[in-house]
Protein backbone atom coordinates (compact mmCIF):
# COMPACT_ATOMS: atom_id res chain seq x y z
CA UNK A 1 0.00 0.00 0.00
CA UNK A 2 1.55 3.25 -1.17
CA UNK A 3 1.82 6.15 1.27
CA UNK A 4 -0.15 9.29 0.63
CA UNK A 5 1.78 12.56 0.36
CA UNK A 6 0.27 13.63 3.63
CA UNK A 7 1.61 10.55 5.39
CA UNK A 8 4.94 10.87 3.59
CA UNK A 9 5.40 14.44 4.82
CA UNK A 10 4.71 13.26 8.36
CA UNK A 11 7.41 10.62 8.04
CA UNK A 12 9.86 12.99 6.40
CA UNK A 13 9.39 15.36 9.30
CA UNK A 14 9.69 12.58 11.90
CA UNK A 15 12.91 11.42 10.25
CA UNK A 16 14.50 14.70 11.32
CA UNK A 17 13.79 13.91 14.95
CA UNK A 18 14.04 10.16 15.40
CA UNK A 19 15.25 7.08 13.63
CA UNK A 20 12.45 5.71 11.49
CA UNK A 21 11.59 2.04 11.74
CA UNK A 22 12.77 -0.10 8.83
CA UNK A 23 9.26 -0.34 7.49
CA UNK A 24 8.78 3.43 7.70
CA UNK A 25 12.08 3.97 5.92
CA UNK A 26 11.10 1.66 3.11
CA UNK A 27 7.67 3.19 2.69
CA UNK A 28 9.10 6.69 2.66
CA UNK A 29 11.81 5.77 0.19
CA UNK A 30 9.35 4.12 -2.16
CA UNK A 31 7.14 7.16 -2.01
CA UNK A 32 9.95 9.64 -2.59
CA UNK A 33 11.12 7.64 -5.57
CA UNK A 34 7.94 8.48 -7.42
CA UNK A 35 6.89 11.79 -5.89
CA UNK A 36 8.57 14.98 -6.92
CA UNK A 37 6.56 17.17 -4.56
CA UNK A 38 7.53 15.14 -1.52
CA UNK A 39 11.17 15.07 -2.62
CA UNK A 40 11.10 18.85 -2.76
CA UNK A 41 9.33 18.96 0.58
CA UNK A 42 11.98 16.77 2.21
CA UNK A 43 14.79 18.91 0.83
CA UNK A 44 13.04 22.05 1.99
CA UNK A 45 12.54 20.97 5.58
CA UNK A 46 16.23 20.05 5.52
CA UNK A 47 17.03 23.59 4.46
CA UNK A 48 14.77 24.91 7.20
CA UNK A 49 16.85 22.95 9.65
CA UNK A 50 20.15 24.36 8.39
CA UNK A 51 18.63 27.81 8.49
CA UNK A 52 17.51 27.28 12.09
CA UNK A 53 20.95 26.16 13.13
CA UNK A 54 22.47 29.24 11.57
CA UNK A 55 19.84 31.67 12.72
CA UNK A 56 21.87 32.91 15.65
CA UNK A 57 24.59 34.12 13.27
CA UNK A 58 22.13 36.17 11.33
CA UNK A 59 20.19 38.08 13.91
CA UNK A 60 20.72 41.73 13.21
CA UNK A 61 22.26 43.79 15.94
CA UNK A 62 20.09 46.76 15.16
CA UNK A 63 17.33 47.54 17.58
CA UNK B 1 40.21 36.07 31.22
CA UNK B 2 38.00 38.41 33.17
CA UNK B 3 35.44 40.43 31.32
CA UNK B 4 34.42 43.97 31.78
CA UNK B 5 30.81 44.91 31.69
CA UNK B 6 31.25 47.15 28.66
CA UNK B 7 32.45 44.25 26.53
CA UNK B 8 29.47 42.23 27.65
CA UNK B 9 26.99 45.03 27.18
CA UNK B 10 27.96 45.25 23.53
CA UNK B 11 26.35 41.84 23.00
CA UNK B 12 23.20 42.68 24.86
CA UNK B 13 21.05 43.69 21.87
CA UNK B 14 21.96 40.50 20.07
CA UNK B 15 21.19 38.32 23.10
CA UNK B 16 17.93 40.12 23.56
CA UNK B 17 16.84 39.41 20.00
CA UNK B 18 17.85 35.80 20.38
CA UNK B 19 15.90 35.42 23.64
CA UNK B 20 12.87 37.27 22.31
CA UNK B 21 12.73 35.04 19.29
CA UNK B 22 12.67 31.96 21.52
CA UNK B 23 10.45 33.22 24.30
CA UNK B 24 8.19 35.72 22.49
CA UNK B 25 7.95 37.74 25.65
CA UNK B 26 9.93 40.93 26.03
CA UNK B 27 9.91 40.90 29.83
CA UNK B 28 11.09 37.33 30.09
CA UNK B 29 13.71 37.94 27.43
CA UNK B 30 15.06 40.89 29.44
CA UNK B 31 15.24 38.71 32.52
CA UNK B 32 17.14 35.83 30.96
CA UNK B 33 19.57 38.21 29.25
CA UNK B 34 20.15 39.99 32.54
CA UNK B 35 20.85 36.68 34.25
CA UNK B 36 23.13 35.66 31.42
CA UNK B 37 25.24 38.80 31.70
CA UNK B 38 25.46 38.44 35.46
CA UNK B 39 26.51 34.82 35.14
CA UNK B 40 29.08 35.82 32.53
CA UNK B 41 30.60 38.44 34.83
CA UNK B 42 31.05 35.83 37.52
CA UNK B 43 32.39 33.15 35.22
CA UNK B 44 35.63 33.09 33.36
CA UNK B 45 35.70 33.12 29.61
CA UNK B 46 38.25 30.62 28.34
CA UNK B 47 38.47 32.24 24.94
CA UNK B 48 38.05 28.97 23.05
CA UNK B 49 35.04 30.29 21.19
CA UNK B 50 33.99 33.80 20.37
CA UNK B 51 32.55 35.79 23.24
CA UNK B 52 29.19 35.84 21.49
CA UNK B 53 29.07 32.07 21.08
CA UNK B 54 29.99 31.64 24.70
CA UNK B 55 27.31 34.08 25.85
CA UNK B 56 24.74 32.44 23.60
CA UNK B 57 25.58 29.12 25.24
CA UNK B 58 24.85 30.55 28.68
CA UNK B 59 21.70 32.18 27.39
CA UNK B 60 20.40 28.88 26.00
CA UNK B 61 20.72 27.30 29.42
CA UNK B 62 18.89 30.18 31.02
CA UNK B 63 16.12 29.95 28.44
CA UNK B 64 15.72 26.21 28.93
CA UNK B 65 15.72 26.64 32.72
CA UNK B 66 12.96 29.20 32.42
CA UNK B 67 10.91 27.01 30.09
CA UNK B 68 11.35 24.08 32.44
CA UNK B 69 10.27 26.12 35.43
CA UNK B 70 7.23 27.44 33.61
CA UNK B 71 6.07 24.02 32.48
CA UNK B 72 6.38 22.76 36.04
CA UNK B 73 4.23 25.58 37.31
CA UNK B 74 1.72 25.51 34.50
CA UNK B 75 1.97 22.24 32.61
CA UNK B 76 1.56 22.67 28.88
CA UNK B 77 -2.01 22.90 27.80
CA UNK B 78 -0.79 20.13 25.59
CA UNK B 79 -3.39 17.50 25.08
CA UNK B 80 -5.89 18.29 22.43
CA UNK B 81 -4.87 21.93 22.28
CA UNK B 82 -4.42 24.00 19.16
CA UNK B 83 -0.82 22.93 18.91
CA UNK B 84 -1.85 19.50 17.86
CA UNK B 85 -4.38 20.24 15.23
CA UNK B 86 -3.20 19.24 11.83
CA UNK B 87 -6.29 20.05 9.87
CA UNK B 88 -5.08 23.54 9.05
CA UNK B 89 -2.85 21.94 6.43
CA UNK B 90 -5.56 19.74 5.00
CA UNK B 91 -6.24 22.21 2.23
CA UNK B 92 -2.83 21.41 0.73
CA UNK B 93 -3.87 17.84 0.05
CA UNK B 94 -6.72 16.29 -1.91
CA UNK B 95 -9.05 13.66 -0.53
CA UNK B 96 -6.61 10.86 -1.17
CA UNK B 97 -3.93 12.74 0.73
CA UNK B 98 -1.95 13.79 -2.35
CA UNK B 99 -0.74 17.34 -2.92
CA UNK B 100 -3.23 19.44 -4.79
CA UNK B 101 -1.71 20.55 -8.08
CA UNK B 102 -1.18 24.12 -6.94
CA UNK B 103 0.30 23.19 -3.58
CA UNK B 104 2.70 20.51 -4.73
CA UNK B 105 6.10 21.77 -3.53
CA UNK B 106 8.19 23.13 -6.38
CA UNK B 107 11.94 23.12 -6.16
CA UNK B 108 13.51 26.10 -4.40
CA UNK B 109 16.05 27.97 -6.46
CA UNK B 110 19.41 28.90 -4.95
CA UNK B 111 18.75 28.00 -1.34
CA UNK B 112 22.44 28.54 -0.56
CA UNK B 113 22.29 32.12 -1.76
CA UNK B 114 19.19 32.71 0.36
CA UNK B 115 21.07 31.83 3.53
CA UNK B 116 23.60 34.51 2.66
CA UNK B 117 21.03 37.20 2.13
CA UNK B 118 20.10 39.59 4.92
CA UNK B 119 16.65 39.99 3.49
CA UNK B 120 16.06 36.27 3.58
CA UNK B 121 16.74 36.24 7.30
CA UNK B 122 14.23 39.00 7.82
CA UNK B 123 11.62 36.97 5.98
CA UNK B 124 12.60 33.94 8.01
CA UNK B 125 12.09 35.81 11.27
CA UNK B 126 8.73 37.13 10.15
CA UNK B 127 7.65 33.65 9.09
CA UNK B 128 8.77 32.20 12.41
CA UNK B 129 6.66 34.78 14.20
CA UNK B 130 3.53 33.51 12.46
CA UNK B 131 3.71 30.25 14.34
CA UNK B 132 1.64 29.96 17.49
CA UNK B 133 3.81 30.61 20.52
CA UNK B 134 4.01 27.01 21.74
CA UNK B 135 4.74 25.71 18.29
CA UNK B 136 7.47 28.29 17.84
CA UNK B 137 8.99 27.35 21.16
CA UNK B 138 9.25 23.64 20.37
CA UNK B 139 10.56 24.47 16.91
CA UNK B 140 13.23 26.73 18.35
CA UNK B 141 14.32 24.20 20.90
CA UNK B 142 14.70 21.61 18.19
CA UNK B 143 15.97 23.50 15.16
CA UNK B 144 17.66 26.56 16.60
CA UNK B 145 18.93 25.35 19.95
CA UNK B 146 19.56 21.84 18.63
CA UNK B 147 18.05 19.99 21.59
CA UNK B 148 16.97 16.41 21.09
CA UNK B 149 13.38 15.26 21.39
CA UNK B 150 13.85 13.66 24.80
CA UNK B 151 15.25 16.84 26.28
CA UNK B 152 12.43 18.88 24.81
CA UNK B 153 9.75 16.50 26.06
CA UNK B 154 11.25 16.52 29.50
CA UNK B 155 11.58 20.29 29.69
CA UNK B 156 8.01 20.86 28.50
CA UNK B 157 6.49 17.72 30.00
CA UNK B 158 4.89 16.68 26.75
CA UNK B 159 4.91 13.30 25.02
CA UNK B 160 7.15 12.44 22.10
CA UNK B 161 4.10 12.12 19.86
CA UNK B 162 2.98 15.55 20.92
CA UNK B 163 6.35 16.92 20.17
CA UNK B 164 6.52 15.38 16.74
CA UNK B 165 3.08 16.70 15.79
CA UNK B 166 4.09 20.18 16.91
CA UNK B 167 7.31 20.03 14.92
CA UNK B 168 5.42 18.87 11.85
CA UNK B 169 3.13 21.86 12.12
CA UNK B 170 6.07 24.19 12.58
CA UNK B 171 7.87 22.87 9.52
CA UNK B 172 4.72 22.93 7.40
CA UNK B 173 3.98 26.49 8.33
CA UNK B 174 7.52 27.78 7.94
CA UNK B 175 7.94 25.99 4.62
CA UNK B 176 4.73 27.43 3.29
CA UNK B 177 5.58 30.94 4.44
CA UNK B 178 9.10 30.84 2.97
CA UNK B 179 7.70 29.40 -0.23
CA UNK B 180 5.18 32.20 -0.55
CA UNK B 181 7.40 35.03 0.57
CA UNK B 182 10.82 34.14 -0.68
CA UNK B 183 11.15 31.18 -2.98
CA UNK B 184 7.69 31.47 -4.41
CA UNK B 185 7.28 31.69 -8.14
CA UNK B 186 5.55 35.04 -8.26
CA UNK B 187 7.27 36.99 -5.45
CA UNK B 188 10.75 35.55 -5.95
CA UNK B 189 14.12 36.40 -4.55
CA UNK B 190 15.80 39.69 -3.72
Amino acid sequence: MMLSCKAATRLASAAQDRKLTVSEQIQLRLHLAICNGCRNFTRQIGLIRSAGRRLADHLDDEN
Amino acid sequence: MSLDSAALAAHRPYLLRYATLQLRDAGQAEDVVQETLLAALQASFAGQSTLRTWLTGILKHKIVDLIRKQSREAPLAGNGSDDEQLDDFDALFDQRGHWTSEDQPQSWQQPGAALESRQFWRVYEECAKLMPKRVALVFSMREVMDMDIDEICKALTITATNCSVILYRARMSLRLCLDRNWFGREGAAQ
